[in-house]
């Protein structure tokens, strides 16, 4: 098959030939061959090391490939730097806004723009500005300091400013890991109408097959590395897919006993705090956690999730309300919890759970390392408590003595879990306990936090997964503006009415 | 109306003429650590610069005889030390606070050290505009000689607000103070933009030193400046970042500093003591005020962690 070199508007096509990246004696990239059609919307699936990112960083030309060619529009090219990406007319989507969250959006295109002018005419490049949002499908608000605008709205600016600075292929990182449904089907639908009309081509990396079936034409799959498969999306099956990605038929998520809770662990009665900015609060009128059942609570981020976890761990302030755990008032202290069997588990472990500098045996101490008034610590006493649950876990480090620092993120969650699921649990609290996790690690960690419910402990999961949700969860809550709006039985939860409600439509 | 029927207005009007006066400095430190951490970092090093840029400004306007050399000489002084502060903090591992210290102590060091000579001889002093002209009480006449470095100073905060708003450069130094890695994407080195906002603050200290050495009190000693370079960072945040904000609050704690003085001129002698500490005790409340625990601070750049 010949390929056309690009649309008529413009939107070229990219081929990679046996792309090969090594450093040193790893192979992170190996004889990697990619064909995307001009007007196309190509997936690019695979595990967390399976070599996307080194692949699109040598498209974008962060690095230089070891061997291998790179065609834009037929040609091919030598990609040395962002600069000559760019000046091909390829732009990045990064899975992590690179808008500057204290300029508003005109500030960001503006100052994105290589002939940026020094003094700013702020009249005559509004006027431009709304003339060139006039001819996009789409619009962001001019005028906002983008950390302020909604995720979704930033990730529409993203794929504007690209359009804007007259990137005609894209390479989209995960471009939906920050949106609720709704918002990700509204984008890529966007998406998807610029490459028909032949505006862009589009390299998307996803994890998400829903979004292949829906929105992509062409599919390639990588595996340690290597071309693992591909084709048309029509044509492969998630199951397919999915075997492509890891190598082996997928996991089961864990399944539901299907006991009845028992005794209410954790009750919150009309707890209200102040978020971040200071300017919104949130108000949680009542959330009850029984002991045996996983309740979820759903939501876009910065819904006031994280400020009710700091709530309940007592790193801010209450203005109002109590919390109540195992019939007691709870006041979040050491003993308290100890008491209670209370165990945390905060999104980011590493920065939240954790002593970075200090060794993985002493990390996975904390909860233990004074039981019974002890003054004297004994490092040999840390060590062998640690030695045990460490390998339970399967956290894989170099020696129980390293900082746990060095671990990569699977494992600094596993040891964080080690630690929290280890003696009496009786209540766990987790926030986004997979983020940026893989496939593989993922599943296990997962499988851990059901374990913990069937062995009877009380278990309240805030995510911004849905699926990990819908997953895990006996009980489904979604949180919008500070507040519970939604509550269902996993069984009855409805999948469309969660992703209104997330998006805060009543 | 004579002078004394102005009775107790004498006092609103001291302190606003003490406000200008003594708030120049303010200003221009303010300003110059505005900037500073606009673009991601902290110079708490600019009271040494300012007592250097005192130093140096006397030094210059007494061997040449123009007021306006030493200032120059000054802002040049005061940019070497934000090179340096600079230069260090773009090391790997380095903390821009420690050595912000360092640099205090060193930049007082230094200028006591060349400034030996200079305690005696009287230099020429900076001009001022009578902008009381249209009035002829003369404790009106006297309140309204507004000296040249404030109006410049007043001008340069207007100026350095719409240099933020509608600059490439100004853009820049907010881009890099929201992150080195947004600025990488933009292609901008953040090392080289904090490196000369740094230096940029310090010129502006030391012009604000000049003020001190060749206006007012306008002789050159050890004792010349009582802090004024670090409150001006707490007067930063209590500004939220924002030049024209800066010179507010500039005014507000000149005017702090010059009630002690204004009530001693009509005959208040009690509390001296206490009125002197005003400054002080401003800066503490103020900064206590400003903050919150459960709240960040609005309008902080987010490289300086503040709200981390």
């Amino acid at each position: 098959m010949t390929l056309a070199a690009a649309t008529q508007l413009g939107a070229p096509g990219l081929e990679t030939v046996g792309l090969t990246m090594r450093f040193g004696a790893f192979t992170a990239l190996e004889d990697v061959s990619l064909r995307v059609a001009p007007g196309t919307v190509h997936a690019l699936l695979g595990e967390n090391g399976a070599g996307k990112s080194t692949l699109v960083k040598c498209v974008m030309g962060v690095q230089r490939p070891s061997a291998g060619q790179i065609m834009v529009g037929g040609r091919e090219v030598e990609i040395g730097s962002p600069r000559d990406a760019h000046a091909l007319g390829l732009g990045m989507v990064y899975q992590h806004f690179t808008l500057v969250p204290s300029l508003n959006a005109a500030e960001n295109l503006v100052i994105a723009r290589a002939d940026a002018p020094s003094v700013i005419d702020w009249g005559k490049e509004r006027e431009a500005l709304e003339a060139f949002m006039d001819r996009m499908p789409f619009r962001a608000p001019l005028g906002t300091p983008v950390g302020r605008l909604a995720a979704g709205e930033r990730q529409r600016l993203e794929i504007l400013k690209q359009l804007y600075l007259g990137r005609r292929f894209l390479i989209l990182d995960e471009p939906t890991s920050v949106l609720t449904q709704a918002e990700a089907d509204e984008a890529l639908g966007y998406i998807r109408a610029l490459a028909a009309e032949g505006r862009i081509t589009v390299l998307m990396i996803t994890h998400k097959f829903r979004e292949v079936d829906a929105f992509c034409d062409e599919v390639t799959v990588l595996r340690r590395g290597r071309h693992a498969g591909g084709g048309r999306a029509g044509d492969l099956s998630h199951e397919a897919m999915a075997e492509m990605m890891i190598g082996a038929p997928p996991a089961r998520p864990p399944a539901r006993t299907g006991r009845t809770p028992g005794a209410a662990a954790l009750s919150v009665e009309g707890v209200r705090a102040r978020d971040r900015s200071g300017l919104k609060s949130i108000d949680i009128s009542a959330l009850e956690v029984r002991a045996g059942e996983i309740v979820g609570i759903a939501g876009i981020s910065g819904n006031g999730q994280m400020e009710l976890v700091e709530a309940l761990a007592g790193q801010r302030p209450k203005e109002a309300g109590r919390v109540v755990v195992m019939g007691a008032p709870f006041g979040a202290t050491r003993g308290e919890a100890s008491a209670h069997g209370v165990r945390w588990l905060p999104e980011e472990p590493l920065r939240n759970a954790c002593a970075p500098g200090m060794s993985v045996a002493e990390n996975v101490a904390f909860r233990a390392f004074d039981e019974g008034g002890r003054f004297w610590l004994s490092p040999s006493r840390l060590r062998r408590a640690a030695e045990p649950l460490v390998k339970a876990f399967n956290v894989k480090c170099a020696s129980i003595d390293a900082p746990i620092s060095t671990l990569s993120g699977g494992n600094v969650q596993r040891a964080a879990l080690a630690r929290e699921l280890t003696g009496d649990v009786r209540l766990l609290i987790c926030a986004n306990p997979c983020f940026g996790l893989d496939f593989g690690a993922a599943g296990e960690i997962r499988a851990r936090i059901a374990a913990a419910r069937d062995a009877g402990a009380a278990v309240l999961l805030i995510s911004e997964d849905l699926d990990e949700i819908l997953d895990l969860a006996d009980r489904v809550l979604v949180m919008s503006e500070g507040r519970i709006a939604y509550e269902a039985a996993a069984a009855a939860a409805d999948r469309a009415e969660i992703g209104r409600r997330m998006a805060g439509k009543h | 109306m004579t002078g004394e029927e102005l009775g107790l207005w004498g006092v609103p009007l001291a302190i606003l003429a003490g406000a200008i006066r003594v708030s120049t400095p303010f200003l221009f430190v303010a300003l110059g650590e505005c900037l500073t951490e606009r673009s991601g970092r902290i110079n708490l090093g600019l009271e040494g610069t300012l007592i250097f840029g005192a130093m140096t400004a006397y030094a210059v306007a007494y061997e040449t005889g123009s007021p306006w050399l030493g200032v120059g000489a000054a802002a040049f002084a005061g940019a070497g030390f934000g090179l340096v502060h600079g230069a260090i903090c773009g090391l790997r591992g380095v903390n821009d606070i420690a050595i912000g210290i360092a640099l205090m102590l060193l930049g007082m060091g230094l200028a006591f050290f060349f400034g030996k000579a200079y305690v005696q001889p009287v230099a020429p002093q900076l001009p001022a505009v009578p902008l009381g002209f249209w009035s002829d009480i003369p404790q009106v006449r006297a309140a309204l000689e507004v000296n040249a470095l404030f109006i410049v100073g007043a001008i340069l905060a207007v100026v350095m607000a719409w240099m933020f708003r509608a600059t490439r450069a100004g853009l820049i130094v907010r881009v890099v103070g929201d992150g080195a890695e947004p600025a990488r994407a933009l292609g901008v080195d953040p090392l080289r933009v904090r490196t000369l906002a740094t230096m940029a603050g310090g010129a502006l200290s030391g012009v604000g030193g000049a003020h001190l050495s060749l206006y007012y009190p306008g002789s050159w000693n050890e004792g010349i400046s009582s802090g004024q370079g670090l409150m001006a960072v707490a007067l930063v945040i209590f500004a939220r970042w924002s030049p024209v904000n800066c010179f507010w609050a500039a005014l507000l704690f000149g005017g702090a500093g010059a009630l002690g003085p204004a009530l001693q001129s009509v005959g208040v002698t009690e509390g001296r003591h206490l009125f002197g500490a005003a400054p002080y005790l401003l800066t503490l409340g103020l900064l206590i005020a400003a903050s919150s625990p459960a709240r960040s601070l609005a309008g902080a750049p987010a490289a300086l962690g503040f709200n981390r």
